[in-house]
């Protein structure tokens, strides 16, 4: 096997796909001359030329859009949107267009085409660069997502994309374009629809997906430490979701905490607990704690973000919440009650002051 | 053009017409349900383009395209079928009004968000150079869409990249209930497109012809230059925008005034006078269209509804 980052394996599933399949094409801002924002589609350009690798103008809706037209009519589009808050831009074709055109024309037509776009935050670049909007996408039938967090599962997971007949959001993270891993040789393919366990645990299920399947990874070996082991299970697919695996998990663990980069009103993890609450009931032990990011939009100042961010002390204590532990409770309101709770305080607080001087 | 083909665009309008006028009382009758876009009073120009594409050539358009579906030869029966909610329906009782398809005529939908279909246009133009073909896209959608960000990115990349789309405008002067006039800072949409620098041209979209002609000229220009052009058709509904629209904004006079300029009428008396064809050919047509869409109806009634399990078909390939 071959050791290589995130997006050279990425690289090499466009280059397998294209030459496997003339209809595959690659089509995004700075795919072409530029190599790609973040280098993904760095030499394609030479190999299979601007007519299969193309440059746009910046205009998101139009290239989602140019993606869904020519997937109607047979091609295979593979859209980068440079990073998942562009495509805000493009949510009309993604989601009026391209996830209901096959339900719309009574299953006459099938929409091929994948949009990559890495999202995630971690490198301060503020509010509007540092959004992970999975869930915008999970909620749409008719979109396939996919988050891939290891550069194999990268390669397997966006051949697969390629090759399925339906829209596929290929979720990536900009943190995680240079993590390096063991990469086969030989031809491979991960399935759509199936999580993956990460690492076996006895204990506590910790689910996550992106760049907080390494987070949670690292947690797991420091909870080792104190005796407790954790089953660390990477979803790779958002949706469909693999909730069989996820229920067969805790009906050996018990007692699961959910971890990830999106916020949490309405975000992936909700959707997970919803879900284990029906298949899983019986088997829990505790209730199913999350670690999300901070209900805020994202600041720029170093520290601030950092603590924004999930990570490892934040995971530990929640997994020591569902073990019954000693814990800080990691249940975030949504930032709009906190604040009315604090005002309702206050107000209390100054009638309590009132009736004192009275 | 053939005695035929010039006879045949006057059974089109007339199918048109009468299926519209038709489904407006369905509608009325409550057997069909949602919003209901009549086509009325712009018949020419559905007519006047998609007769003079090929059956290989692609048409899209928005959501006022049950007249563009039936000029494309796609089965009034159907058509009724679909808008009646049934399983026998283009889309299976799934699209209803707005999304009609039918890939094998390459009718690409029925699309129900203004300007919506013109980024897919620019993608099927795309898919035609990707493959060499020498295929053209005739994308058809209102005044409204010249307002949205998705006509201003299609247009500069279909010029851009030489895409063999035609853009065609029809502008019935009204966005729902709003005068373009009062909306566009400049009131004729070809001019908006023209600062792409791409071809575009005006024409009376009341006189098929003249349609026709434009049309033959773009659908030439275009599959051998594989450049893309911008047609703007000025045209009337006399309906409202929708079937719930009473249409308050609008005088009486102007309508009337429009009534006169009637694409059929005009048409029938431009064939009774060329010799092209007699009235009584042409009343011949007319029962043979009031059969047809009798029919229609009849197909629709007695079609069955789509069973309850097709709710969860055709959500994913």
């Amino acid at each position: 096997m071959a050791v290589m980052m995130y997006r050279q394996a990425l690289n090499q599933a466009l280059r397998e796909e294209m030459r496997r399949d003339p209809n595959v094409f690659v089509i995004g801002e700075e795919v072409a001359l530029y190599q790609g924002a973040y280098r993904v589609t760095e030499g394609l350009l030479q190999e299979f030329g601007e007519k299969r690798v193309v440059d746009t103008p910046i205009s998101e809706e139009a290239i989602a859009g140019i993606g869904t037209g020519s997937a109607m009519v047979g091609l295979r589009p593979v859209v980068e949107m440079m990073t998942i808050n562009f495509a805000i831009l493009a949510m009309d074709q993604i989601v009026n267009h391209a996830a209901k055109l096959r339900y719309m024309s009574g299953g006459q037509l099938k929409i091929p085409m994948v949009i990559r776009a890495p999202q995630g935050a971690g490198m301060q670049l503020g509010a509007q660069h540092s959004q992970n909007l999975e869930s915008w996408f999970m909620h749409v039938p008719g979109l396939k997502v996919i988050a891939a967090s290891t550069p194999y599962d990268a390669k397997g997971l966006l051949k697969s994309a390629i090759r399925d007949d339906n829209p596929v959001i290929f979720l990536e993270h900009e943190l995680l374009y240079t993590m390096k891993g063991e990469v086969p040789e030989e031809e491979y393919t991960i399935p759509i629809g199936k999580a993956d366990i990460k690492r076996e645990g006895k204990d506590v299920t910790i689910i996550t997906y992106l760049r907080m399947l390494s987070v949670a990874l690292s947690a797991a070996n420091a909870l080792s430490a104190e005796g407790i082991d954790a089953e660390v299970i990477d979803l790779r697919s958002l949706r469909p979701l693999d909730i069989d695996t996820l229920t067969e998990s805790l009906r050996k663990t018990h007692r699961a905490v959910v971890v990830e980069e999106d916020w949490p009103t309405c975000g992936a993890g909700a959707e997970v607990m919803a879900r284990l609450q029906e298949t899983a009931f019986d088997y829990f032990d505790s209730p199913i704690y999350r670690v999300t990011l901070e209900d805020v939009p994202m600041p720029y100042s170093k520290n601030l973000e950092k603590s924004a961010i999930p990570d490892e002390a934040k995971i530990i204590n929640a997994v020591h919440c569902a073990m019954g532990q000693r814990c800080q409770l990691p249940i975030r309101r949504p930032t709009e009650e906190i604040m009315q709770v604090e005002a309702k305080e206050e107000e209390e607080v100054e009638e309590q002051e009132e009736i004192s001087r009275q | 053009m053939e005695k035929n083909e010039l006879i045949d665009m006057y059974r089109q309008m007339v199918l048109i017409r009468k299926f519209e006028d038709s489904a407006g009382e369905m509608y009325k009758r409550g057997k069909i349900g949602g919003f209901l876009h009549l086509y009325i009073g712009q018949e020419a120009v559905a007519v006047g383009f998609i007769s003079a594409i090929r059956p290989d050539d692609y048409v899209i358009g928005a959501y006022r395209e049950h007249g563009q579906a039936l000029a494309r030869g796609m089965e009034p029966g159907r058509v009724m079928a679909e808008l009646f909610g049934k399983r026998t329906g283009v889309s299976k009782g799934k699209g209803g009004s707005m999304h009609m398809f039918d890939v094998e005529k390459h009718f690409m939908g029925g699309h129900g968000i203004v300007g919506g279909g013109m980024p897919l246009a620019a993608g099927m133009g795309f898919a035609i150079n990707y493959r060499e073909t020498d295929q053209v896209v005739i994308c058809f959608f209102g005044d409204g869409a010249v307002n949205e960000g998705a006509f201003h990115e299609s247009l500069n990349i279909a010029s851009l990249w030489r895409l063999p789309v035609i853009y065609v405008c029809e502008n019935n002067l009204y966005g729902m209930g709003t005068a373009f006039e009062r909306v566009s800072s400049i009131p004729q949409a070809f001019r908006r497109a023209q600062c792409y620098d791409m071809e575009v041209e005006s024409v009376d979209g009341m006189d098929v012809l003249a349609v026709r002609e434009a049309a033959d000229r773009a659908v030439r220009l275009t599959r051998r230059d594989r450049t893309p052009r911008f047609i703007e058709a000025i045209t009337y509904r006399y309906r409202g925008h929708s079937m719930a629209d009473p249409g308050a904004y609008r005088t009486k006079e102007e309508i009337r005034e429009w009534e006169q300029r009637d694409p059929i009428p005009k048409y029938r008396h431009y064939l009774i006078d060329q010799h092209i064809a007699t009235e009584q050919e042409l009343n011949d047509i007319d029962s043979e269209i009031d059969k047809i869409v009798e029919d229609a109806v009849q197909f629709a009634e007695e079609s069955p509804e789509p069973a309850p399990e097709e709710l969860f078909e055709d959500v994913y390939a």
